[in-house]
C-alpha cells in the first residue's frame, strides 16, 4: 500500500518573526501567540505546500539535527496537528497553494 | 437652514496633534477639561467630528475595529466612528460620556501608531533622572502601586496606559491623559525609554532577565490592539520584535513598599554604567 503523503502549507492569517534564533508567529484572527523551538522552525520554513512533510523531516530536520529518522517523523506529525487546530499551518494528502507570499 | 458651528479643541497626545470637533457647548467643555494639559495650538494631522446620541451608559460590548474599504469602522454599544487614514478625517457618535470619548481617540492612536512603529502599552510609565521606566503587567498586578510609592521626583507620565513611539534614541515615552485607578492624568513631556518591567507582587524585591521570545509574548499580551487586520499585525509583531531587540526587558518582582524604587534606580545606575551591554536579553 503506498504510503500518504501529507503537505503542509502556512496560513494566511498569520504573522511571523524570526528573533534571537526563535521563531514567534501569532494567529491573527485569534491573537494567539506561538514560539517555536529550532526544529520546529525548520518544518514551519519549509512548509511551501508542495513538499511533503516525510521529505521536509528527512531532508532538513535529519540533515541539520542528531535525531532519530522515526522519532522525528512522529514529533513533527504531531507538531503539525497542533500547529493545524490552532489555524497556523494548513495539512492535506495533496499539494497545497501556500497563502503566505 | 442654518447649521449650528462647530468649536474644535485640538488634543495633542504622543505629539500627535487631533482635531475634536463638536456642536455641543457642554461636550466641548468636558473636552477641555478631560485633556486640560493635552490641549494644543499645534496644527492637527487629524480631525473627528463628534456628534451626540442620548446620553447612556458606558457599554460592555467588545470594541470592533474593522476596515470598510479605505475606512475604519470603530463600533461599541456606546459609539460608532468611522475614519479614513487617507484624508485623516473622521466621524464619531457616541454617549457624552468621557469614557467612550477616551475609548475611541486611543483606539484612534493604536492604528495612527500602529502605521508609524509605536504603541500603546497597558503600563504605568515615570521619568525618573530624565529616562522613562515602564511598568507593564495583567490588571492587579501593581501598576497603579508602582505610582503610588514612587518617591516625589519623579514624573508621572501614565498610571495606565503607556504611550511608545521610536526614536533616535530608540523610544520614547509620552505622558498621557489616559488614567487608571490614580485617577489622574500623566503629565504631558517625553523622555527616552530606559527600561520595561513586567510586574508581579512576592516577598522581596528583584529583577531578572527574561529571553527574548518571552519578552515579545509578554508585550504583545499587553499591547492594545482592537483591529482586525493582517497587515497591521504583522506590522505590531515586526514593531513588538524591534521593541525587544532595542531596549532592555525585565521582569520586576517587588513586595510594594517605596523600596521597590530602589531596584528602579539601581537599574538606572547599571544602566548609565553599562550601556555597551544593554539591550540584552537570554
Amino acid at each position: 500500500m503506498p504510503e500518504t503523503c501529507i503537505y503542509i502549507a502556512r496560513s494566511s492569517a498569520i504573522a511571523a518573526r524570526a528573533l534571537a534564533g526563535e521563531m514567534m508567529v501569532m494567529n491573527s484572527a485569534d491573537s494567539t501567540f506561538f514560539t517555536l523551538n529550532e526544529v520546529a522552525t525548520v518544518i514551519f520554513q519549509a512548509a511551501d505546500g508542495h513538499t511533503p512533510l516525510r521529505e521536509i523531516v528527512r531532508d532538513r530536520v535529519c540533515e541539520q539535527f542528531d535525531i532519530d529518522p522515526e522519532q522525528a517523523q512522529a514529533d513533527a506529525e504531531q507538531f503539525v496537528s497542533e500547529l493545524s487546530g490552532h489555524g497556523i499551518l494548513l495539512v492535506s494528502n495533496q499539494p497545497l497553494a501556500s497563502e503566505t507570499p | 437652514m442654518i447649521s449650528t458651528p462647530r468649536k474644535v479643541a485640538c488634543v495633542e497626545i504622543g505629539g500627535i496633534p487631533i482635531a475634536l470637533s463638536t456642536c455641543d457647548e457642554g461636550f466641548l467643555d468636558l473636552l477641555r477639561q478631560r485633556y486640560d494639559g493635552f490641549l494644543s495650538s499645534s496644527r492637527p494631522e487629524f480631525e473627528l467630528e463628534f456628534d451626540l446620541t442620548s446620553t447612556g451608559p458606558v457599554s460592555d460590548d467588545d470594541v470592533r475595529v474593522r476596515r470598510e474599504g479605505y475606512d475604519w469602522l470603530l463600533e461599541r454599544g456606546d459609539f460608532h466612528a468611522r475614519w479614513d487614514p487617507r484624508t485623516g478625517r473622521g466621524s464619531v457618535r457616541q454617549n457624552a460620556n468621557p469614557y467612550s470619548l477616551d475609548s475611541v481617540l486611543r483606539i484612534l492612536h493604536s492604528l495612527i501608531l500602529a502605521e508609524r512603529g509605536g504603541f500603546l502599552l497597558h503600563a504605568a510609565s515615570a521619568v525618573c533622572d530624565g529616562r522613562a521606566y515602564l511598568f507593564s503587567g495583567v490588571s492587579g498586578a501593581g501598576k497603579t502601586t508602582m505610582t503610588r510609592l514612587a518617591p516625589a521626583d519623579i514624573t508621572l507620565l501614565t498610571d495606565e496606559i503607556s504611550y511608545l513611539r521610536p526614536s533616535a534614541e530608540g523610544y520614547s515615552a509620552f505622558g498621557t491623559p489616559f488614567a487608571g485607578e490614580l485617577a489622574r492624568a500623566g503629565e504631558n513631556c517625553t523622555a527616552p525609554v530606559s527600561a520595561l518591567f513586567f510586574l508581579e507582587q512576592g516577598a522581596e524585591n528583584r529583577v531578572d532577565e527574561l529571553s527574548s521570545a518571552e519578552a515579545v509574548r509578554r508585550l504583545m499580551r499587553n499591547i492594545l490592539f482592537f483591529a482586525e487586520d493582517q497587515g497591521l499585525v504583522e506590522k505590531l509583531l515586526a514593531t513588538a520584535c524591534e521593541f525587544v531587540a532595542r531596549v532592555p526587558i525585565r521582569r520586576l518582582t517587588f513586595y510594594p513598599d517605596a523600596r521597590v524604587w530602589d531596584e528602579v534606580h539601581n537599574f538606572a545606575r547599571n544602566f548609565a554604567g553599562n550601556l555597551q551591554e544593554v539591550p540584552e536579553h537570554a
